[in-house]
C-alpha cells in the first residue's frame, strides 16, 4: 500500500532532524495560523499564490532563495563546528548524517538558494526593463516557480521522512548506484531537481522568448540594459544544458529503479559517461548563476558612478563568449579521471581562456567608476566587495585549469575554497546587490542603509576569514569532505574557518534586523517617484510598487539607458514630458494551475521516492487533468479599465513633478 | 544624454537601420501568435538536446553489448521500415490538418487528426511489439549496457510520441468543442511542430541506432 514507506522513515533516534523539523513545523504552523486569523488566506490566494504577475512571482523566488540560504547556511555551520569538534575525536555529527549534510548543503544553495533568487531577480527586472507588461508566457511562469517550490519541499521533506543523499550535490556514480546507496535518498536528491528541472526549464523558455520577441518599441538589441544581455545569455544557457541534466539524472533513476545498466560497474555501464554528461551540464550551470549576477552589477556601478556604463558593446561581447565557451570547458571538472594529455591540454587552455572576457569586465566595472561620482551606498559596496573577491576566485580558478596544478588539489580543500571564493563573491555578492538595489522599486520604500552597510562587512569579512583558512589548508593536502581528522597542523586553520562562519552568521542576522527594521518603519522611508537612486533604466520610469501592468502606455526607446535620455530632457526643459492618451489595458488572469500542477508534482515525486505506484499514476492523472482544465479556458484576459490606469498614472507624475521642481529649487 | 554614448554609434562605416517590424529591431513586442510559435520553438530545441544526450549516450554504450546480443541480432529492418512509413505518413496528414484548420472545415480537420492519431497509435504499436518481441527473448533492457541505452533512447521517442497522441485528442476535443478560435489554432500551431520535430527524431533514430546496427 505504502511501497517502501514505514514509521521506520521516520528517525526518532536522531533528536537533531526531529528537533528542527518540529521548529520548522511549528514555525510554519504558527504563520498559517496568523495568516488564517487576520484573514489574509484570501488575499494571499488572489496576490500571490494564484498571481501570474511576473513582479509577484519574481519576489516569490527570491522570498523562497532566503529561506534556503537559511537552512544551506545552518548545514554549513554544522559542518564547521563538526569540524572543529573533529580532531582526534569523533564530533557530533556520524558520518551517515555528516554526509547527508554536505550533501544537502550544496544542493540546496545551488539549486534553490543561488538559482531562485537570481530567476526571481530576473523575473522581477528584465519585463520591465525591456519596457513590457509580462513575460512571453505568464502562467508557464507561475508554473515555473511552483515546480521549484515543490522541488524544496522534497528536498526538506527528506529531513524528517527517511534521509538525503550522502553522495555529495552532484551523485557520482557507482557510489549513487542502487547497490552502495540502497536507501531513499539519492531517489530524494533525483526527484527533487528532475521536478524543480523542469520548472527552470520554463523559465529559460519563458526569458528567451520574452527578450528576443518583446521589447518596447525603439529597443532594438543594442539598446538594451545590460541586465537583459546577462539574463538572455544565461537563459540561452538554460536551455541548451538543463535537459542534459535532466536526461543524465533519468539514466540514473532508471538505474536505480529498473536496474538499467548506463553507470553500473556491470554489464557494460560506464561511470565516466556519468562525468562527463553531468558536467557538460555543470560547467554551464555555473555561468547560468555567475551571468545575470555580472548583470547586476552592470547596472549598479553605472548608476552609483552617475556615468554610463564603460565599453558597452565589449560587455555584450564578453557576454556572449562566456555563454558560448561555458560549453567547452566541462572537463576541467575531472583532469584527474584519466583523459589523457592532450585533451586536459585542451581543456586547461579552454578554461584558461574563459577568464579573458570575465577579466574585460572586470575592467569595463573599474573603467565605469573612474573619473565618476561614486555614492557608497549599500549595493554599491556589494559590487566593489564583489571585485575585489571575485578576481581573487578568477586567478585560483585559473591556477586550476592548469593540470599539473589540479592533480596536487584535485578534491582538495583549496578546490572548496575557490568555487565558494566565485560564488558567495560573485553570485551571492551579487543577488544582495540587486536584492538592496531593487527591493525599493518592488515594495516602495528602501531598505535600512546602516544595518545594511553592518550586514556587508560581517559578510565581506566574514567570507575571507572563512575561506582563506581552507586555501592554505588545501594546500596542506586536506581533502574535502572530512568528518574528522587527525592532524594537528590543521587544528587551528580550520577553528579560524569556524569563526568565519560565525562572522557570516552575524551577517545574515543583520540582514534580518534590516528587513524587519525597514518593514517597520516603512512609512518614513516611503520614497513617492519610483527612482530612488536616479537610475538610468526603464524599470526607474515607472511607480514603485509599479502597477500590475507595468507602464500606463508601453516607452519609446530612442537611445540607450533610456530613462536617463527621459530625464535629461525633463531637466533641460523643466517639465515632465506630455500626459500620454491612457486606453484600457488587457493583462492575463490570474490562475491556480501553478499551484494545482505543483501540488501534484509533489505527490508524484513522493510517492516515487516511495514506490507507492498508485499514487504516481494518480499524480500524473491529476496533472494532465490540470493541463486540459486549464486548456478548456475560454476567458484568458482581463481589463483594466482607461480610468483607472489614468488615475495611478497621474499620481505617479504628479511625484515625479514634484522631485523634478524641488530639484529645480535646489 | 551623456555625449560619451551617443557618439560611440558614430564611425563605425554605414549603419544598417535596425528593423521596425514587431517583434524585430524597433518594432515593439511581436504579436502573440509569433511569440507562443517562437517560444514552442525554444522548447523543441531543448527537446532535442535532451535527445542528443540519450544518443550520446548510446553511441558510447552502443559497443557494450556484455554478454547479450550485439545490434545486428535483435534489430528487424522490415518492421523498422513500416514504423518509418507510418510516422512519416502521419506527419503529411498532419499537415493536411493544418490546412483543413486554416480552412475552419471541422469534418476535413477531425479526419485528418483521426488519420494522423491512427498512424501515431500504429506506430506506437509496432514499437511496443519490438520491445515485448526483445523482453520475451529475455533481451531486456538489464541484460547490457546497449540495452540499457536503446531502449531508454528509442522508448523515449515512444514516450513523446504517446504524449504526443494524449495532446492529439485534447486538439481534437478542442477543435469539436471550441471551434476554430484563435488561441486554439496558436495551439494547434505548436502541436504541428511538436508532431513533426518527432519525425525529425526518428529519422536520426532510423539512421544512427537501426541502419547503422544493421551493418555494423
Amino acid at each position: 500500500m505504502f511501497g517502501k514507506l514505514t514509521w521506520q522513515a521516520i528517525p526518532f533516534d536522531q533528536p537533531i532532524p526531529l528537533l528542527s523539523a518540529a521548529v520548522v513545523g511549528l514555525v510554519l504552523l504558527a504563520v498559517l495560523v496568523w495568516i488564517v486569523a487576520k484573514g489574509y488566506l484570501p488575499y494571499l490566494w488572489r496576490e500571490w499564490i494564484t498571481s501570474v504577475d511576473h513582479k509577484h512571482i519574481g519576489i516569490m523566488y527570491c522570498v523562497l532563495a532566503l529561506v534556503m540560504l537559511v537552512r544551506g547556511f545552518i548545514d554549513a555551520l554544522m559542518m564547521r563546528s563538526q569540524q572543529a569538534l573533529a580532531f582526534n575525536a569523533p564530533g557530533y555529527l556520524p558520518p551517515e548524517h555528516y554526509d547527508q549534510i554536505f550533501s544537502a548543503h550544496g544542493t540546496i544553495m545551488i539549486f534553490f538558494v543561488a538559482m531562485p533568487f537570481l530567476i526571481g531577480l530576473m523575473n522581477f527586472v528584465v519585463p520591465l526593463q525591456l519596457g513590457v507588461r509580462d513575460v512571453a508566457f505568464p502562467t508557464l511562469n507561475s508554473v515555473g516557480f511552483w515546480l521549484t517550490a515543490s522541488g524544496m519541499l522534497l528536498v526538506n521533506l527528506s529531513l524528517v521522512i527517511g534521509e538525503f543523499a550522502r553522495t555529495g550535490w552532484l551523485p557520482f556514480p557507482p557510489l549513487s548506484e542502487l547497490k552502495y546507496s540502497p536507501g531513499v535518498g539519492v531517489d530524494y536528491y533525483l526527484w527533487s531537481l528532475q521536478i524543480s528541472g523542469i520548472g527552470t526549464l520554463m523559465t529559460g523558455i519563458n526569458f528567451v522568448t520574452t527578450i528576443l520577441k518583446m521589447r518596447a518599441p525603439g529597443m532594438n538589441y543594442m539598446r538594451m540594459p545590460v541586465f537583459c544581455w546577462t539574463a538572455l545569455a544565461s537563459n540561452l544557457l538554460i536551455v541548451a544544458a538543463f535537459p542534459i541534466l535532466t536526461a543524465t539524472l533519468a539514466m540514473l533513476l532508471l538505474d536505480r529503479y529498473v536496474g538499467f545498466h548506463f553507470f553500473t560497474n556491470e554489464a557494460g555501464g560506464n561511470p565516466m559517461l556519468f562525468m562527463n554528461l553531468i558536467w557538460a551540464w555543470g560547467h554551464p550551470e555555473v555561468y547560468i548563476l555567475v551571468l545575470p549576477a555580472f548583470g547586476i552589477y552592470s547596472e549598479i556601478v553605472p548608476t552609483f558612478s552617475g556615468k554610463p556604463l564603460f565599453g558597452y558593446r565589449s560587455m555584450v561581447t564578453a557576454t556572449l563568449a562566456i555563454c558560448l565557451i561555458s560549453f567547452l570547458v566541462w572537463l576541467h571538472h575531472f583532469f584527474t579521471m584519466g583523459p589523457g594529455g592532450d585533451v586536459n591540454g585542451f581543456f586547461g587552455i579552454m578554461s584558461m581562456i574563459i577568464a579573458v572576457p570575465t577579466g574585460v569586465k572586470i575592467y569595463n566595472w573599474l573603467f565605469t567608476m573612474y573619473g565618476g561620482r561614486v555614492r557608497l551606498e549599500t549595493p554599491m559596496l556589494w559590487s566593489i566587495g564583489f571585485m575585489i573577491t571575485f578576481v581573487l576566485g578568477g586567478l585560483t580558478g585559473v591556477l586550476l585549469a592548469v593540470p599539473p596544478a589540479d592533480f596536487v588539489l584535485h578534491n582538495s580543500l583549496f578546490l572548496v575554497a575557490h568555487f565558494h571564493n566565485v560564488i558567495i563573491g560573485g553570485v551571492l555578492f551579487g543577488a544582495f546587490a540587486g536584492y538592496t538595489y531593487w527591493f525599493p522599486k518592488a515594495f516602495g520604500f528602501r531598505l535600512d542603509e546602516r544595518l545594511g552597510k553592518a550586514a556587508f562587512w560581517c559578510w565581506f569579512i566574514g567570507f575571507y576569514v572563512a575561506f582563506v583558512p581552507l586555501y592554505v589548508l588545501g594546500l596542506m593536502g586536506m581533502t574535502r569532505r572530512m568528518q574528522h581528522f587527525g592532524q594537528p597542523e590543521w587544528y587551528p586553520w580550520v577553528l579560524v574557518a569556524g569563526v568565519g562562519a560565525l562572522l557570516i552568521l552575524c551577517g545574515i542576522a543583520l540582514q534580518a534586523a534590516q528587513l524587519v527594521v525597514s518593514i517597520r518603519t516603512r512609512q518614513r522611508r516611503r520614497e513617492p517617484t519610483g527612482d530612488p537612486w536616479d537610475g538610468r533604466n526603464l524599470e526607474w520610469a515607472t511607480s514603485s510598487p509599479p502597477p500590475l501592468y507595468n507602464f500606463a502606455v508601453l516607452p519609446n526607446v530612442e537611445q540607450e539607458e533610456p530613462y536617463w535620455g527621459m530625464k535629461a530632457k525633463a531637466r533641460e526643459s523643466l517639465r515632465l514630458s506630455a500626459e500620454p492618451h491612457y486606453e484600457p489595458i488587457e493583462m492575463p488572469r490570474n490562475s491556480a494551475t501553478g499551484f494545482v500542477t505543483a501540488v501534484f508534482a509533489v505527490i508524484t515525486g513522493f510517492s516515487l521516492i516511495w514506490h507507492i505506484t498508485w499514487l504516481v499514476v494518480l499524480g500524473l492523472v491529476g496533472a494532465y487533468a490540470t493541463f486540459v482544465v486549464f486548456a478548456w479556458r475560454d476567458v484568458a484576459e482581463t481589463e483594466i479599465p482607461a480610468e483607472e490606469v489614468a488615475r495611478l498614472d497621474r499620481a505617479n507624475r504628479a511625484a515625479r513633478a514634484a522631485a523634478l521642481q524641488q530639484e529645480v529649487t535646489a | 544624454m551623456n555625449a560619451a554614448v551617443l557618439d560611440h554609434h558614430e564611425g563605425e562605416g554605414p549603419r544598417r537601420e535596425p528593423s521596425t517590424a514587431p517583434g524585430h529591431g524597433t518594432g515593439g513586442p511581436a504579436a502573440k501568435r509569433i511569440i507562443v510559435g517562437y517560444g514552442f520553438w525554444v522548447f523543441l530545441i531543448s527537446d532535442i538536446i535532451m535527445f542528443s544526450a540519450f544518443f550520446c549516450a548510446y553511441a558510447i554504450l552502443a559497443p557494450a553489448i556484455a554478454d547479450g546480443p550485439s545490434a545486428r541480432q535483435i534489430f528487424d529492418p522490415n518492421s523498422v521500415a513500416v514504423e518509418t512509413a507510418c510516422l512519416l505518413l502521419s506527419s503529411f496528414t498532419c499537415g493536411m490538418a493544418s490546412i483543413a484548420a486554416s480552412q475552419r472545415n471541422q469534418k476535413w480537420t477531425q479526419l485528418a487528426l483521426l488519420v494522423t492519431g491512427l498512424l501515431g497509435f500504429t506506430f506506437l504499436m509496432l514499437e511496443v511489439h519490438e520491445f515485448t518481441g526483445l523482453l520475451l527473448r529475455d533481451y531486456g533492457p538489464t541484460r547490457s549496457a546497449f540495452l540499457s541505452a536503446f531502449f531508454t533512447l528509442v522508448g523515449c521517442h515512444g514516450l513523446h510520441v504517446t504524449a504526443g497522441l494524449l495532446w492529439l485528442g485534447t486538439m481534437m476535443a478542442q477543435f469539436y468543442a471550441k471551434g476554430f478560435r484563435r488561441d486554439i489554432q496558436h495551439r494547434y500551431f505548436c502541436f504541428s511542430l511538436f508532431w513533426h520535430a518527432l519525425d525529425i527524431i526518428w529519422v536520426a533514430i532510423f539512421g544512427l541506432v537501426y541502419l547503422v546496427g544493421l551493418h555494423l
